[in-house]
């Protein structure tokens, strides 16, 4: 018998606890993929993030760090520079990483940390039960922007990739999305060519995932993947944002 | 053994890295900032890492991720910095990490002033951050006990895979004294196999993590870490008892106001008063059973407690004295350091009034 398709050996055999139609675990998938398919798994150090990712410890099959909210970046910093031949990588979402961990993203990339982070953006807090978050659009309702985000109340969203590549630290950001199946392997070409540049030693590395959360966003998987590309795609750009 | 200078801060930094710290993240603050220029120059060269975080709130989390990876690591931070180092303290005792934090206290609340002090006692041995936690809190009162203590911080870390504090007052950061560097015995640590460095043939991955949503889970994990809680209390208590034998005014202080408070009694037992002085080192575990032993003796009329600050370590004294014997209280605040004169003073005052 020939074997058709195999759970990636980067993830644990266990059910995932994400809600249906999040991208959180097509992620996971492709990180473990890309894990895998690069003979690391033995090796990485992931950092887990407070939020839906709170249990990717639970998840991924290499060792793995849960941070203080915010925090990944300053964990992982510090991992890396200890071990600095194992590929190292933090995992946060929109509040975690562009809200309370504002300063420590912004900081491991200006020192050009020589670890990988991957930023899951679903533009919504989702473990909390869908509280705006930095990335959140103008006119997107929040249960704490129960109206929809407004540029006065809140100003507008921040692009997180853009920024951090204003930083001479930060050598490869790019934005994907994991939507369907073209997406999704460009996604992770994005992820192995983050893990390649980091143990090139060549900096900080970012991959930028735009996420759905159906169950936040109020709406069905088909259409949360719509919402995506019609309204997140369009201000937060897909591509590569910078390459050094 | 050769006798060497050394300013308190440097010779802290030193021990660590002695000690075999091989992580040290920091953030500038006076008056500390010779432990993170010394780790700057001199951790390089010992084969580890030095990072100068962008915050407290980043070096301690720096620091856990270290400490999460199986590395000896180590802050240091002066009174308000530390106060954003709580958060981290938390988790690294929720997820059995070892580390030392290096507090040299300065006057507060809020920015305060820049000279010693005693007020973050209650932080640091109540536990500042969120949860039931415990971190064993090592009070140097000389710069050859600082550098001693700092050896066994590491051990006592990695023993119990919790956080371990130094808590100096600024007097012991910035002064010069002579010291010695005694050969250490190392405690018999267990191997770091929880530790989080790469699976490496393991056959699971290793999580490290605080977190334990079920309440059940929660409530058997903090089960344990009372188990190493009450472990810690039971060995890791130490004190010292100077003059202690006959007095009739015990004094109890730690740090910088020990050696004050014994200068004080030996003038009072000049002049005729016959004092002692009852030193703890751990503040947490506090020796509350010794303190109360030695405040039974018949000979004790009166117990003065004597510390930069406005009367915390007094609880503590209070609760292991009971009402056995009487309790009074002298401190200075705010940077201002008790006087050899003010202290006698308030010690003959105290035993007049219960004589």
């Amino acid at each position: 018998m020939t074997t058709i398709y195999q759970k990636t050996k980067g993830l644990q055999d266990t059910t995932l606890h994400y809600c249906p139609g999040c991208s959180h675990g097509i992620v996971h998938k492709l990180i473990g993929e890309v894990m895998e398919e690069m003979g690391i798994i033995d090796t990485t150090i992931g950092i887990c993030p407070v939020g839906c990712a709170v249990f990717a410890g639970n998840y991924f099959a290499c060792d793995t760090i849960e941070a203080a909210h915010g925090r990944a970046p300053a964990v992982a910093t510090a991992v890396k520079r200890t071990h600095p031949d194992q590929p190292v990588f933090t995992y946060q979402g929109d509040g975690d990483l562009a809200s309370i961990g504002a300063a420590e993203i912004i900081h491991a990339a200006m020192r050009g940390e020589k670890f990988t982070t991957f930023f899951i953006n679903n533009a919504i807090y989702g473990m909390t039960g869908g509280q705006m978050a930095p990335t959140t659009l103008i006119g997107q309702r929040a249960t704490t922007a129960p109206g929809g985000r407004t540029k006065e109340q809140a100003g507008e969203p921040v692009q997180v990739a853009e920024m951090l590549s204003t930083l001479k630290g930060l050598v490869y950001a790019e934005r994907v999305c994991v939507t369907d199946i073209p997406h999704l392997n460009k996604a992770k070409k994005a992820i192995r060519k983050a893990f390649e540049k980091q143990m090139a030693g060549e900096g900080f590395t970012f991959v930028e995932i735009l996420a759905t959360c159906p169950t936040n966003w109020g709406m069905g998987t088909a259409e949360a993947n719509k919402w995506l590309m019609d309204n997140l795609a369009a201000y937060y750009p897909l591509g590569v944002i910078k390459e050094v | 053994m050769k006798r060497e200078i050394w300013k308190g801060s440097e010779a802290i930094a030193e021990a660590a890295i002695r000690a075999g710290c091989r992580c040290f993240c920091g953030y500038p603050i006076t008056p500390q900032n010779e432990i993170p220029e010394y780790m700057s120059a001199k951790m390089p060269a010992a084969g580890g890492v030095f990072v100068q975080s962008e915050s407290e709130v980043s070096a301690i989390n720096m620091v856990y991720g270290a400490a999460a990876s199986g590395i000896r690591a180590m802050t240091s931070s002066s009174s308000p910095g530390v106060s954003l180092k709580q958060e981290g303290i938390s988790y690294m005792v929720g997820a059995e990490l070892p580390a030392v934090i290096v507090n040299i206290m300065r006057g507060g609340p809020g920015l305060g002033s820049i000279q010693p002090a005693q007020g973050d006692y209650y932080q640091a041995t109540r536990g500042g951050g969120n949860g039931d936690y415990r971190t064993v809190t090592l009070a140097p009162a000389n710069l050859q006990e600082a550098v001693d203590l700092m050896f066994d911080a590491f051990d006592i870390a990695d023993q119990y895979r919790n956080p371990v504090m130094i808590l100096a007052d600024g007097l012991i950061g910035q002064m010069m004294e002579p010291l010695v560097w005694k050969e250490h015995k190392p405690r018999n640590l267990p191997p770091k196999s929880w530790a989080a460095d790469g699976r490496k043939g393991r056959d699971h991955n290793n999580f490290i993590t605080s977190l334990l949503v079920e309440a059940a889970d929660c409530e058997a994990h903090n089960r344990c870490l009372e188990k190493k809680f009450q472990e810690m209390e039971d060995k890791e208590c130490r004190w010292e008892e100077i003059m202690t034998e006959d007095a009739e005014v015990l004094l109890v202080a730690y740090g910088t106001p020990a050696r004050i408070a014994q200068t004080a009694a030996e003038h009072l037992r000049k002049q005729g008063i016959k004092a002692g002085v009852f030193r703890p080192i751990t503040l947490w575990p506090f020796p509350a059973r010794r303190l109360r032993e030695i405040a039974e003796q018949r000979s004790v009329k009166v117990v003065l407690d004597v510390e930069m600050s406005l009367g915390q370590m007094l609880d503590d004294v209070k609760l292991a004295i009971g009402e056995c014997k009487p309790v009074r209280f002298y401190g200075r605040v705010g940077g201002s350091i008790p006087t050899v004169s003010e202290v006698e003073k308030a010690a003959a005052g105290a035993y007049e009034e219960v004589k």
